[in-house]
């Protein structure tokens, strides 16, 4: 079975090298600060302990008063997983950081967010629409368009 | 893709269009291909075409609703649609189905599993050149599994045969007889395509060494399914995370060394014989009992999300629900692993000739249902 690492099990291994970007709130989600996304999904790739080779899937919610995207990642060597979200208050502008040069499987789905949710991505190689075409009015999948 | 860039012998470069269509006609599909003669130096997919909105249109149905979206995803492997989503959903609601119904499952989704590899196998073919003839047979062997799915729940495409707790109907009579024939026929007809395809000169020098995929990147650029097994990396749900009953049943995951077109294609005809095995053990070992538990058709889920997965015929087919306690489901998120899977299309293309381009994207088996959703 793929063993899922809780919030318990990550935090004290990241807490030594990143004291101040997470959100060590009461909710059982690990939240990152969108500031410190890259090295922490660096550390994640690269940390022995953690081995985290693939983004699994990245998905985005539309909580009306903030973003909520949700980084789900696998480790095939130690067959293990690790979810942790990052929040976006605000619903213009959205800005964040891409992982596409951690894990070249976040192309597309980051193309998708920025599509269908209008979260745009820093730093990604080609932040085109995916799906509709260019100059479509809105973003489809956020609660305000229908 | 910088169009007006020279060669480096002062020559221009051709910008070609591949489509609107799809190559292996599963959907509509287009590629911007930029060639130096017959040379591929850059490709970019442009896809949408068959974009129908299926997270958007789940959050105005109920979650029974749902289950007919999804059969319309990759409606080649509709069961296993089916399935990835009542997994998920029954990890959000903490219902689990009878015994009976998760074997009925698994024997559905790896019938599934066969007619969807034969599909893939047999357009493959198509596109290489031999026009029809092994197309048909494939085709041949594919209508009597949806015969069998026809016996079972009256459809052929889209089944919606996955209920929340359980499957819509039980075995009809005289399915096990049906089975066991299709069964014992099929494994004779995996030996008629292996001697057809397997040992043919176009196949072997088309295929061969042509587009490989190390096992590295293919994990980076999150590949699933039978792409990422063909270069050598040793991953399957099935095994590592099973569901339903897959840790009591005995098969083999067939792995590939190069990741190359051959490994693809040789991938995904041993994959099939193990689904055979697979079905015949559920079939010997199918208990008696009830096929699905009484459940509520307005389902009202606690608050909360869930992402459930399965392995799907082209990869980790995930949906991932948020429910905020209403009848429908706030978020529907679909990973799904056709869409992913071309992340890497450029990369299998790029160096290689132009009518490389379409065995490459043949054996990537993607079906633009799923890719546009």
């Amino acid at each position: 079975m793929t063993l899922e690492l809780t919030k318990e099990d990550i935090v004290p291994l990241l807490v030594d090298q990143f004291k101040d970007v997470i959100d060590l709130d009461a909710d059982q989600n690990l939240y990152i600060n969108a500031e410190n996304l890259h090295e922490v999904c660096l550390f994640f790739r690269d940390d022995p302990q953690f081995q985290m080779d693939m983004l699994r899937y990245l998905d985005c919610v539309d909580y009306i008063d903030h973003f909520e995207l949700r980084y789900a990642l696998l480790s095939l060597k130690k067959n293990q997983s690790a979810i942790f979200k990052v929040r976006l208050w605000g619903r213009d502008s959205l800005e964040i950081p891409s992982v596409v040069d951690v894990w070249e499987g976040a192309n597309l789905q980051e193309r998708e967010i920025y599509d269908l949710m209008g979260v745009e991505f820093t730093n990604h190689p080609n932040m085109k629409r995916v799906f509709l075409w260019e100059g479509f009015p809105g973003h489809p999948l956020r609660k305000d368009f229908l | 893709m910088n169009e007006s860039e020279k060669n480096s012998d002062g020559t221009e470069s051709v910008l070609l269009n591949l489509g609107p269509q799809h190559p292996s006609t599963h959907g509509v599909f287009r590629l911007r291909t930029l060639l130096d003669g017959e040379e591929v130096i850059d490709v970019e997919p442009i896809f949408g075409y068959l974009h129908r909105g299926s997270s958007k249109l789940a959050e105005e149905r109920s979650y029974t609703q749902v289950i007919t979206l999804t059969d319309r995803l990759d409606y080649l492997a509709g069961m296993s649609n089916n399935l990835a989503y009542i997994t998920a959903l029954e990890k959000l609601t903490e219902i689990s189905p009878p015994e009976r119904a998760r074997y009925l499952r698994v024997i559905m989704v790896e019938l599934m599993r066969i007619a969807s590899h034969l599909m893939g196998i047999g357009f493959l073919i198509n596109d290489l050149g031999a026009w029809i003839t092994p197309l048909m047979h494939m085709f041949r062997e594919r209508e009597k599994i949806l015969d069998l799915f026809e016996m079972v729940c009256g459809a052929r495409i889209t089944f919606s045969y996955m209920r929340l707790g359980g499957v819509s109907h039980d075995l009809p009579i005289g399915f096990e007889k049906s089975i066991n024939e299709f069964l014992d026929d099929f494994e004779n007809k995996i030996k008629e395509y292996e001697n057809l395809l397997l040992g043919n000169e176009i196949i072997l020098s088309r295929m061969v060494g042509v587009a490989p995929l190390t096992g590295e990147r293919a994990i980076n650029c999150s590949v699933t399914g039978p792409n990422l097994r063909a270069s050598g990396v040793d991953w399957d749900l099935r095994k590592k995370d099973p569901y339903e009953i897959y840790d009591q049943i005995d098969f083999e995951v067939p792995l590939g060394e190069k990741g190359d077109n051959w490994d693809r294609l040789v991938v995904r005809i041993e994959e099939m014989k193990q689904s055979v095995r697979i079905i015949r053990q559920c079939m010997y070992g199918l208990p008696q009992g009830p096929y699905r538990t009484d459940t509520d058709f307005f389902v009202r889920p606690p608050e909360g999300e869930a992402y459930g997965m399965v392995e799907a015929p082209k990869g980790e087919l995930g949906f991932y629900l948020v429910s905020d306690g209403t009848i429908a489901p706030y978020r529907m998120g679909i990973r799904s692993p056709s869409f992913i899977n071309l992340t890497v299309l450029r990369e299998l293309c790029v160096g290689w000739k132009l009518a490389d381009i379409i065995v490459n994207f043949g054996t990537l088996d993607i079906n633009v249902g799923e890719v546009d959703r």
